[in-house]
């Protein structure tokens, strides 16, 4: 099934003459109404009139993530703030959320897009969908729920936690397709057989997991226990949310970026320069039809490769493979985006602590798990006990307020965390293994 | 009357308890008494030693995060009720222990115990008013 046969099965010529078209548009729109963009023609010379074609992308500049930031909150808005219908915020520490704002268009597209890979995946009307991604702030939740109206499907808006009630719903319900993280959908396997359900009783045929890595043995690990097709999927709120791009059930082989609102480049993530298609390097996506916060270029940081191989499915948008690392030391923990640095400046703010800090993220029953290791040194230490427990406690409960991420804090000795070569070993990801 | 104390940070690993005592024996420090404290992450080693500024040097030296605290020791009779009829005095003058241990002298027929108080001045003067002798530091670091 395709959900907007036209669109989507576009001759590649006429995709192209689509995207030139609405990119066009967009660079007038950014120019004239965002005061930031602006700027930045400015400053390399250039105008909205020297695209002429999609090669002249190459000269235009990036937007990167720490721009969002500069522009908090709503300066990256090219319409007035009451067009805006909804804002969505990534994690942060005070002052730096990434914000995000749609019009009420921008929630129609972004619900179509995502019903386009609802269907993708092989889900229709009649299914029953159970949504575990997170609502609220985070895109996951609403962004999956919006798209399954729009498809017409049963949605349940389960949202994150009680895991065990959630297995209960799962069967009672007759759920048939599931959306969550990865690791969340082996810690709903461990929960359904802690609680005597047995997969047999669930009717689950697909999952749509998203919002962090994972691998081709992961896949078949979820596949053989929750005996259902695992398909990726992918998006990140700066740029819309979930429903970017898409695996089709077809092929199961790589994700369909749905050209027709997102331009997909691959750069060198040192030199910025773009590569040849089929090499491998970050992801750049400009957003053709966005209204309230458009961007050009912006640079996601995730490693992938563009596969311009036709799909058998029929779609002839471009693939890429799944996201295979960052070109940055972000870290996603349970879906949610962590950068070390943000940990640090909640470490800092407490006071007397150590600027000395490890993480270590690994894997325990299919849950991703956080531990920050903190230095112990003589201006926080007590001969009590309970102030030091105190102290973790805090640590974890700030990271938990401001970053969304559930952490164990650990006071460990100095010189405990290792370094090399003089300069701390800040991450250990056990995961990967 | 205050009885310095040193306080070692220590995390839950095998041999670490043995890297104090080799630092200390190294030192040529002697331990008049100590108390371990522990969760099950870290554990807090409370000693009191023949020389705690040698001590606390030597140990910073092996890269311990060492305290110091003032505790307060006491004389009590060895015999049943001995630590019952002071915790009683304390708690009747409203006074917190936050934590204590006690060890027996060789010698004599008193234990002695150490106390870490939430208010020291007041602890030592109830302590004194209803008979109890303290011990000095000087006293204990060399007994």
């Amino acid at each position: 099934m395709v959900f907007d046969v036209q669109k989507e099965t576009l001759p590649r010529d006429e995709l192209e003459a689509l995207q030139l078209k609405r990119l066009k548009y967009l660079l007038q729109k950014i120019y004239h109404n965002v005061p930031f963009y602006k700027q930045k023609f400015k400053e390399l010379g250039l105008g909205p009139e020297n695209l002429k074609s999609l090669s002249d992308l190459r000269q235009m500049p990036f937007t990167e993530k720490q721009d969002l930031r500069n522009n908090y909150p709503f300066g990256m808005f090219a319409v007035p703030r009451e067009s805006v219908v909804r804002v969505h915020a990534s994690s942060g520490t005070t002052g730096k959320a990434t914000v995000v704002g749609y019009t009420q268009r921008d929630v129609e597209t972004w619900a179509g897009l995502m019903a386009r890979s609802f269907e993708a995946a092989g889900a229709t009307r009649t299914d029953i969908i159970h949504n575990s991604y997170g609502y609220g702030l985070f895109t996951g939740g609403l962004g999956a729920h919006y798209g399954a109206e729009a498809l017409g499907a049963t949605i349940l808006p389960v949202s994150g936690g009680a895991t065990k009630r959630q297995v209960m719903l799962m069967r009672d319900f007759g759920s048939t397709v599931l959306c969550c993280t990865p690791s969340y959908s082996l810690h709903l396997y461990e929960t359904a057989l802690a609680s005597g359900i047995s997969i047999s009783d669930l009717k689950l045929r697909v999952g749509i997991f998203g919002a962090e890595p994972w691998t081709e043995e992961m896949r078949q690990d979820i596949q053989n226990k929750l005996e259902l097709k695992a398909l990726d999927i992918y998006g990140l709120s700066e740029i819309m949310g979930p429903g970017v791009g898409m695996e089709c059930i077809a092929a199961q082989d790589g994700l369909h970026i749905w050209e027709d609102h997102f331009l997909p480049e691959i750069i060198d993530p040192d030199s910025g320069e773009p590569l040849p298609v089929g090499e491998k390097g970050e992801l750049v996506i400009t957003t053709l039809t966005k209204e309230a916060q458009p961007l050009l270029r912006y640079r996601t940081r995730d490693i992938t490769r563009i596969n311009p191989v036709p799909c058998r499915c029929g779609r002839t948008h471009y693939r890429i493979e799944r996201i295979t690392g960052r070109s940055d030391d972000m870290l996603i923990i349970r879906g949610v985006n962590v950068f070390p640095s943000q940990i640090e400046s909640i470490l800092l703010e407490t006071e007397g602590l150590s600027p000395h800090y490890q993480l270590v993220i690994d894997r325990e029953g299919g849950m991703d798990t956080l531990e920050v290791r903190v230095e112990v040194h003589e201006n926080m230490f007590s001969d009590e006990i309970r102030h030091l427990q105190r102290l973790e406690k805090k640590i974890s409960g700030h990271i938990k307020e401001f970053l969304g991420v559930t952490a164990k804090t650990t006071m460990v000795e100095p010189q405990g965390i290792a370094r090399s070569e003089g300069k701390a070993q800040r991450i250990i990801d056990r995961r990967k293994k | 009357m205050i009885v310095e104390q040193i306080s070692i940070f220590l995390e839950n690993r095998a041999g670490r308890l043995a890297d104090v005592t080799r630092t200390l024996a190294e030192a040529g420090i002697n331990i008049r008494a100590l108390s371990l404290a522990d969760t099950t992450d870290f554990g807090i080693l409370r000693l009191i030693v023949t020389d705690h500024e040698k001590a606390k040097q030597a140990l910073k030296e092996n890269g311990f995060t060492v305290g110091r605290t003032n505790v307060v020791a006491a004389e009590v009779e060895d015999r049943p009720g001995g630590l019952h009829a002071i915790l009683t005095m304390l708690s009747e003058n409203g006074i917190n222990v936050e934590y204590m241990y006690a060890f027996v002298q060789q010698s004599g027929q008193n234990a002695v115990l150490i106390f870490r108080f939430d208010r020291t001045e007041e602890a030592v003067e109830t302590l004194q008013k209803n008979g109890v002798r303290i011990i000095p530091g000087d006293e204990l670091y060399n007994i």
